[in-house]
This record gives structure tokens, sequence and C-alpha cells, in this order.
């Protein structure tokens, strides 16, 4: 599948948070999404998993087949979609039976990410960064070409970070693509990169240097 | 399309049985309604016995009001919802999953323990089948007119208040007709099938509306 966007433009409330965004995607790209606290790169995400439509601009979706974009894709953001009652077991074997197309076994994903000796506790009890290896084993037990990752690393220790890197490039060797929004510097093979830029705001009245 | 379904329907039965779930609290919260009224009334049983079905349908019509507000709200606060607009499945199938989960573990239990109930308000055994069968097919007009509501303030702090002013109004047909029904199979004018059949049509129209409903109102959300 391809993705092309152009001239994506987006509107919270009255604002314009950005405009003119084009690039386009093809099987086995990478786009990182730069900018400052909040320029709009999660907005960018958004947009793209269609939970926001563009203000102006398009999304076009080719060589999909009957799917829709949010069919095609995984998600993967600051609230990472886990429920605190259920296990990690648990909680993967829903998302690869409600997301459909199953890929990896569940406990064959928390291998991977190394948390199999979490497999049967209650997501309550896992740390920040486990909670967040877990959202990304997710994106192991179902197969979507399109990976949205929202600062991916954040609350990752290095090692998991280098299992990350090797995550997406697999991913992106069997055809996939990925979107990711970063601050660090992400070490991606042949990334493209779109930097969403917004003019500083205006100083505060009476904020004026002398 | 089943798949996801399913998949959704046991998630969130397990959550409701789960530490901190809504699993029997409907069921508690109707126990205290139902409990609490005789004692307001006294102990007059002829009157409990002629209010009875209507202490019953006001009880359990608060009682699906309890949990409601987080049929959505939680999926929204973790992310979830997210995971759950991602489905291969139209988001009306995710609404009526869950909405289906939910009504498993109020309405089903509420209506299966109103005979027991029934004791309290000293109801005649027909009137404790009269009460079961109303509350089996009335409660899921109840769950789905609340759905929408839920879907409508998912991402508000504190929504809950707000839910239950939206969606009472919306409830009072099926109350009407629930009361009636109820009241008609221990003796009344008109006979038993007549409230109980429009009670069912509401259950099926609330079924169709609630679910469209939800979920434009999660689409449109954010």
């Amino acid at each position: 599948m391809r993705l092309e966007v152009e001239d994506l433009a987006c509107n919270r409330g009255e604002r314009r948070i950005f405009s003119g965004i084009s690039f386009s995607l093809s099987p086995g790209a990478a786009l990182l999404v730069t900018g400052r606290n909040g320029a709009g790169k999660s907005t960018l995400l958004d947009l793209l998993a269609g939970r926001l439509h563009p203000a102006a601009g398009r999304v076009a979706l080719s060589e999909a087949g009957e799917r829709t974009l949010p069919e095609c894709l995984h998600y993967v953001g600051h609230r990472d979609a886990l429920k605190s009652a259920l296990t990690a077991q648990e909680n993967l074997d829903f998302a690869r039976d409600f997301l459909g197309d199953p890929a990896l076994e569940s406990r064959d994903a928390l291998a991977v990410v190394g948390l199999s000796h979490a497999a049967r506790l209650p997501v309550a009890y896992l740390s920040a960064g486990q909670r967040r290896r877990i959202a990304l084993a997710r994106l192991l037990v179902a197969h979507r070409p399109l990976w949205l990752l929202d600062e991916p690393t954040s609350a990752l220790d290095t090692a998991s970070q280098a299992m990350l890197m090797r995550l997406m490039e697999e991913h992106r060797d069997r055809g996939g693509m990925v979107v990711a929004t970063t601050h660090a510097p992400l070490a991606l093979r042949d990334a493209k990169e779109v930097r969403i830029e917004r003019a500083a705001p205006p100083p505060a009245p009476g904020e004026e240097s002398p | 399309m089943i798949r996801s379904f399913k998949a959704l329907l046991i998630r969130d039965l397990k959550l409701a049985a789960r530490v901190g779930g809504s699993g029997m609290m409907g069921l508690i919260f109707f126990l205290a309604i139902v409990t609490l009224i005789p004692f307001a009334l006294g102990p007059d049983l002829n009157l409990l016995s002629r209010i009875g079905p209507a202490i019953l349908w006001i009880a359990a019509l608060l009682a699906t009001l309890i949990g409601l507000d987080r049929l959505f709200q939680a999926d929204q606060e973790d992310g979830s919802l997210d995971l759950l607009r991602l489905a291969p499945v139209p988001l009306e199938v995710v609404v009526f999953a869950k909405v289906a989960a939910h009504w498993l573990v109020t309405g089903l239990p509420l209506a299966l323990a109103a005979p027991l109930l029934g004791l309290l308000v000293a109801l005649s055994p027909e009137g404790m089948l009269a009460m079961v069968a109303t509350l089996l097919v009335g409660t899921p007009a109840l769950t789905f007119i609340g759905a929408v509501g839920a879907a409508l303030t998912a991402s508000l702090r504190r929504g809950g208040l707000i839910l239950a002013i939206l969606v009472l109004p919306f409830m009072i047909p099926t109350l009407i007709f629930g009361v009636s029904a109820a009241n008609a199979a221990v003796g009344g004018t008109v006979p038993f099938a007549t409230p109980f059949l429009i009670l069912a049509a509401l259950s099926l129209f609330s079924a169709v509306v609630g679910i469209v409903g939800a979920a434009a109102a999660l689409r449109s959300g954010e």
C-alpha cells in the first residue's frame, strides 16, 4: 500500500495548528515527525489515525484493497490503551483477536519485548517502561502495514530502545511503513523527516524585553 | 466481524468481574434502593404491593445509570478508545459489543433478582413473574438510550451527572410502559400484552437509535 499526504492542515477549535504538510510513504519507508513541544506532532498522527479530520488537504491511501486507513495501521500513543485490571497476556490476546489478521502469539510477542515473566501479572503492577513495552508488543500480534508511533522511546531504557529500533527495521524490511514523532534523534536508516514549524507565540503583554 | 465483537464482549465482561469493575455494583445499588423505600413508607403491605412495580422499575432505572458513565469514559481515559477505532469493523459493532456486555452485567442480574426483591415490596407471585419479564425486555432500552449519553460525555470529567440529566427524559417512555405492563399483570383494565409489546418495541427502537447515535457521538468526539 501507499500513503499520500498533500498539503494537510489542521485546526483545533479556531486555531490553525499546522498547514502545508506533504509527504508520501511507500512500502519500507519511514518518516520522522519532529518539532517543538506543542507544534502538532501528535495531532498529525491523530489525523492519520482518523481521529481528527483535516481542515484542508487530503490523505490518500492506495493499493490497500478494501481496507480503510484506520484498518491498515497500528497506533501507539502516550496513553497505552492497556487495561490495568487485565494481565499483560490478556491485553495482548484481546488486541490480537480484536484487530484481526493475527500475527505472533501473545506469549511470543511478550518474549520479543523481554516481558515473558510478566505475562500473568496485572498491568497495574508494571512500571511505565514495562507498560510501554507491552503496548509495543501489540504491534507484533496483528499484521498492520503502517505503524504510527507517538514518542515511542519515551520511558524506555537503552536496551529497549535498541529492541524497538530492531523491530521497526524488521517491519520495514517486510514492506511495512513507520511514522514516528520524536524529540530524540531516532537512528532509522533512510528515514524521511517532516518538521512541523510554528511561529513562536507573541510575547504576553508586559513581558516584552526592554 | 464476529471475532472482534466476541473479543470485546469477553474483555468487558472480564473487566466487570475484576477488582474495581462495575460487576455487582448495579445489583447492590438496586437492592439498597428497594430496601430503603419500605422503611420510608412504613409497614403498609397493601400500599407497598400496589406501588411495588413502580419502586422496582425506578430502582432498576437508577441502577442502570450507575456505571453507564464509565461505559466509554474508561476507554477514553486510558487510550483504549483509540485502539477500538482501529477495528476492522464499523464503530457501531464496537458500541453494540460494549452495550451488550454492560447489559449482561447490570440489566440481566437486575431482572433475575427482581423476584427476590419483589418479596420486600410484597409483590404477588404473578407480579414477580411480570417484573422479571418487563425488566428483561425493558432494561435493554435503558442501556441503549444511556449509551448515547455515555458516548456524548465520554471525554468530560464528572460526566456522570450530565449523563443522567441528558438521558433520564428519554427513559420516561420505557418507565411508563414497564410499570404499566407490570401493573397490568396483577389486575387492571388493560391486558398485559398491550403495554408489554410497546415496551418490547421501545427496546428494539432504542437498540437501533442508541447504537447509531452512540457511534456517531464517538466519531464526532475529540
